[in-house]
């Protein structure tokens, strides 16, 4: 309960924080530009429209997403996506090569690359921040990232999906008769990109200035 | 040729993890409806959250258009995105998809409406949104769910892949859709 609260802080945190500054900037540089260009007008216009639009876009979007969300909570329950990670499972053990053969990280890492790639990122998340606290318990020095936290990040911020559910809905929206025709063209972009992140940060792993504790003795861990 | 090939299995592949979806469902005794409704409360849920986030970028980003600020960022940098039919319009996907899922599918939705679902800008920033991920937003939970504070070579593979995102998004494109 603690963990989903500090969780929930740090998201809404993270998201004020910068979209802030962004948010601002994108408004005051219309205002400004609006000035300068002479298009004020227009620019007053476009808020009525945006704000229309925003609404036609959630009405597919919740379409959309409830549906795929319903199928895909079939797909949970039914152990689809455990199976899924059960098959990736000896690839990840090469993976994170410092977890230990019986450690429960390797299975939540699994769980969470499944649970990400079916677009199940609220069940993909907890599972995640779970594995990274076992990993943390191998971690040690505390302040900093260790190889295999570093591997589990990279993971994640390469975001594997099969299915870009949102962005059909939003070509759903705009009226694009075959809004699925894209999802093989992102399958490959997104599993390129996947790829390459492990890739990348394996080989960074190595130039990457080693963690101090590491540096000094050599020696198993607990 | 390859492109009637990628529609193919584009359009296979949603019926076949429905199918597989399903099958399991019943051979594992789930009941299937129930569970299909449950999750269908949790995705309404996603959409009604997303909606505030989703108004503000929106028509930000549809001010910033209709004010005239892209066109200007257009003529600064039109030369060298041209090279690779990059429109200046995609520059800030490029920018706010590793910030924020929900500003990203704003500004998206923006580009969507305004060029049409089949013109080559909006194949192109699906193809990027649909392979994003928000790696600010990921660095910040994961490590700040366990109190990291030096992020290591975790930061610089982040951005890495996100530029081998962007490029690859854009190759694609160019191959499947010009």
């Amino acid at each position: 309960m603690n963990k989903c609260k500090q969780f929930a802080k740090e998201k809404h945190f993270w998201h004020y924080k910068n979209m802030n500054y962004i948010w601002f900037f994108i408004i005051i540089i219309s205002i400004i530009s609006a000035l300068y260009t002479g298009k004020v007008d227009a620019m007053v216009n476009s808020i009525w429209t945006g704000a229309k639009q925003s609404v036609e876009i959630c009405l597919y979007l919740a379409g959309i997403m409830a549906f795929w969300l319903g199928i895909m909570k079939i797909a949970e329950k039914s152990g689809m996506v455990s199976f899924v990670a059960k098959i990736i499972t000896p690839v990840a053990r090469k993976l994170f090569p410092d977890v230990p053969e019986n450690n429960r990280a390797i299975g939540d890492i699994a769980m969470n690359f499944s649970a990400n790639a079916f677009g199940l990122a609220n069940a993909a998340t907890p599972i995640g921040i779970r594995a990274m606290e076992e990993l943390q318990k191998l971690n040690r020095d505390k302040k900093s990232a260790s190889n295999d936290m570093c591997t589990l990040l990279a993971m994640n911020t390469a975001g594997f999906q099969l299915v870009p559910t949102t962005v059909i809905a939003v070509l759903a929206a705009c009226g694009d008769k075959n809004p699925s025709s894209i999802v093989l063209p992102t399958l490959l972009v997104t599993s390129v990109t996947f790829l390459f992140a492990l890739v990348i940060v394996k080989l960074l792993e190595k130039i990457s200035p080693a963690q101090p504790d590491l540096e000094k003795e050599g020696e198993q861990h607990d | 040729m390859i492109k009637t090939f990628f529609d193919c299995i584009s359009s296979w592949l949603i019926p076949f993890v429905i199918f597989t979806a399903l099958l399991c469902g019943i051979v594992k005794k789930v009941p299937v409806y129930e569970t299909f409704v449950e999750g269908a409360k949790d995705g309404l849920k996603v959409s009604v959250n997303i909606f505030p986030y989703l108004i503000a970028i929106i028509v930000a980003v549809s001010m910033l258009r209709a004010s005239g600020a892209v066109d200007i960022a257009k003529n600064l940098f039109d030369g060298v995105l041209a090279v690779f039919h990059v429109p200046a319009d995609v520059l800030p996907v490029m920018i706010i998809r590793s910030l924020s899922g929900s500003a990203v599918l704003g500004v998206f939705s923006d580009i969507a409406s305004q060029y049409g679902p089949d013109s080559f800008i909006t194949k192109l920033t699906a193809i990027m949104v649909g392979s994003s991920e928000t790696t600010f937003y990921v660095l910040a939970v994961y490590f700040g769910a366990v109190g990291i504070k030096k992020f290591r070579h975790a930061l610089l593979a982040g951005i890495l892949a996100d530029i081998i995102g962007i490029v690859t998004a854009v190759a694609v494109a160019n191959w499947l859709f010009l």
